[in-house]
């Protein structure tokens, strides 16, 4: 991993930002330079609300090399409040607490470090909405 | 266009062969492919794989391949489409030979899965789905399709133990094949109290890691009959994909790649759905075999798991899905596996398939796919 990549792809890991086409209008993330609904190639950066529902999840036990400590993974597919779907993971929960429409709210956390000395890479995870 | 044949195959058994690296595995399947051809001299060598630079430090397949099936001095190139390569490197084969440029190409699968502890081959295998947005969160392939499968269950009702039905069925046919990796029967309630690899996806509803290597030999309709007395004729040939993130997709339990593929196919093959006899799937995960049933046009959206409980797709029903035992039992060298469902399907319509047969048929269909129905192939040949 290098710094390099890790700073190009801030926007969409650090402030949820996405793409919206301008020719359709659909908004999509994450981010990319073409729509994947219509092939417009003329999109913009938009930034995405942070709160939104489960559509699905699951619980990865079962985990790649460099993410054992954070074993089980709770992944979920969230529908933001305009209706664009994010995957990331849930955190702050137990695995038996999370259930389909349940509401959530991104946050900024640390994901991934590469060594003790390597870099750190920062991205959304979601919380419970607790009211 | 040329006409393309199948004109033979050959096969190694899947299992952890940590005695043989990809040189011996290739060697293995092209030595059955000799054995199965009255004349071997391809000109282009075209080679399915995924993981050959994540996991085996390899690239320039095909000049490795090569030199394995005695052939140095031929051309060719390695075909990537994640799990999916090897139904991609037929299609890929098949231009080839179509398009005039080459009479006889040897098209290889291969891969060597079985090296590393599993969490390595794991993020290998995460590679198939977005780094940037999907396996930088520790996410893997497994993962997604659990997610899949709870949104396929909740949308549609199906019970977990519904969806145990299809590995056993899978099992069965696999102890009956001998180049299957898993050969043991098992039962409903081994699959619900098997290990929870990321829930609601169990052990036994995932396909095993192993290591294999398939050959078929594809050549035009000017030397078909001079390679082989039973040339199997591929008359449908498409290819379809759909978003590399989950987030984007129009609708998870609607998979476009395999609509695409499939419509293409059956086009270009002057056939639909209800015409086909025998055909071999993509069933990584039980939740695979779901969507590629449906997406094949072989149920409606959401009905696939009903007609499985009602004994549907099973050996003497049309068509007969995955007598092979599919990727579940049969095994799931990932980047090779498309071209042993081709492999298979050829010995079904010869009738001379080691295991469960399928009976006199005349059409046969084989569908790959690589990520979450990502990248798929549709194959389908013709007696």
């Amino acid at each position: 991993m290098s710094p390099a990549r890790v700073w190009r792809e801030r926007g969409a890991r650090y402030r949820l930002e996405g793409s919206k086409c301008k020719k359709c209008n659909k908004v999509f993330y994450p981010p990319k330079p073409a729509c994947p609904y219509c092939g417009s190639l003329d999109v913009e950066k938009v930034e995405l609300p942070k709160r939104g529902k489960i559509v699905s999840y699951a619980i990865e036990h079962t985990v790649p090399e460099g993410y054992r400590h954070l074993a089980p993974i709770i992944v979920a597919l969230v529908e933001l409040e305009n209706g664009v779907k994010v995957l990331a993971p849930i955190t702050d929960a137990k695995p038996d607490e999370v259930y389909i429409g349940m509401e959530v709210e991104a946050v900024l956390r640390r994901i991934w470090e590469e060594s003790s000395e390597g870099l750190i890479v920062y991205g959304i995870k979601f919380i419970p909405i607790k009211e | 266009m040329r006409r393309v044949y199948a004109a033979g195959v050959g096969m190694t058994k899947i299992d952890r062969h940590y005695d043989k690296g990809f040189q011996e595995l290739v060697h293995i399947a092209v030595k059955n492919l000799v054995d199965d051809v009255k004349m071997f001299s391809p000109e282009a060598i075209v080679v399915g794989n995924m993981m050959s630079s994540s996991l085996y430090q390899q690239d320039s397949l095909a000049a490795l391949v090569a030199d394995a099936a005695g052939l140095r001095g031929r051309g060719g190139f390695k075909v990537e489409a994640a799990c999916g390569s090897g139904g991609h490197a037929v299609a890929a084969g098949y231009a080839l030979i179509a398009s005039g440029l080459y009479d006889q190409v040897l098209v290889v699968g291969v891969e060597k899965m079985s090296d590393y502890p599993t969490a390595t081959t794991t993020s290998a295998l995460a590679q198939a789905a977005d780094f940037e947005h999907e396996a930088i969160y520790g996410v893997s392939f497994a993962a997604l399709n659990a997610l899949v499968m709870r949104l396929y269950m909740h949308r549609y009702e199906a019970r977990r133990e519904d969806l145990a039905l299809w590995p056993v069925r899978m099992h069965e046919y696999g102890s009956q094949n001998p180049y299957a990796q898993l050969r043991n029967r098992i039962t409903v309630e081994d699959v619900l109290k098997s290990a929870v690899i990321a829930d609601p996806i169990r052990l036994m509803d995932s396909s095993p890691i192993g290591d294999g290597a398939a050959a078929v030999l594809l050549v035009s309709e000017d030397v078909a009959r001079k390679v082989s007395d039973t040339p199997i004729q591929i008359v449908g040939v498409g290819m379809g994909s759909d978003g590399l993130d989950l987030t984007s997709r129009e609708d998870l339990l609607n998979p476009m790649s395999v609509r695409i593929a499939a419509e293409k196919a059956y086009k270009m093959a002057g056939v639909e759905p209800m015409h086909i006899d025998v055909a071999e799937i993509h069933d990584a995960f039980t939740i695979t075999a779901l969507l590629s049933i449906e997406g094949l046009g072989f149920a409606k959206l959401g009905e696939s798991w009903r007609f499985i409980k009602d004994g549907r797709f099973a050996s003497g029903d049309k068509p007969s899905i995955n007598l092979s035992g599919g990727l579940k039992a049969r095994g799931h060298p990932v980047g090779a596996t498309g071209v042993y469902q081709v492999a298979e399907i050829v010995m079904q319509l010869r009738g001379d398939f080691p295991g469960v047969k399928v009976g006199k048929a005349e059409y046969g269909l084989a569908m790959n796919t690589g990520g979450v129905a990502t990248l798929t192939s549709v194959i389908i040949l013709k007696r």
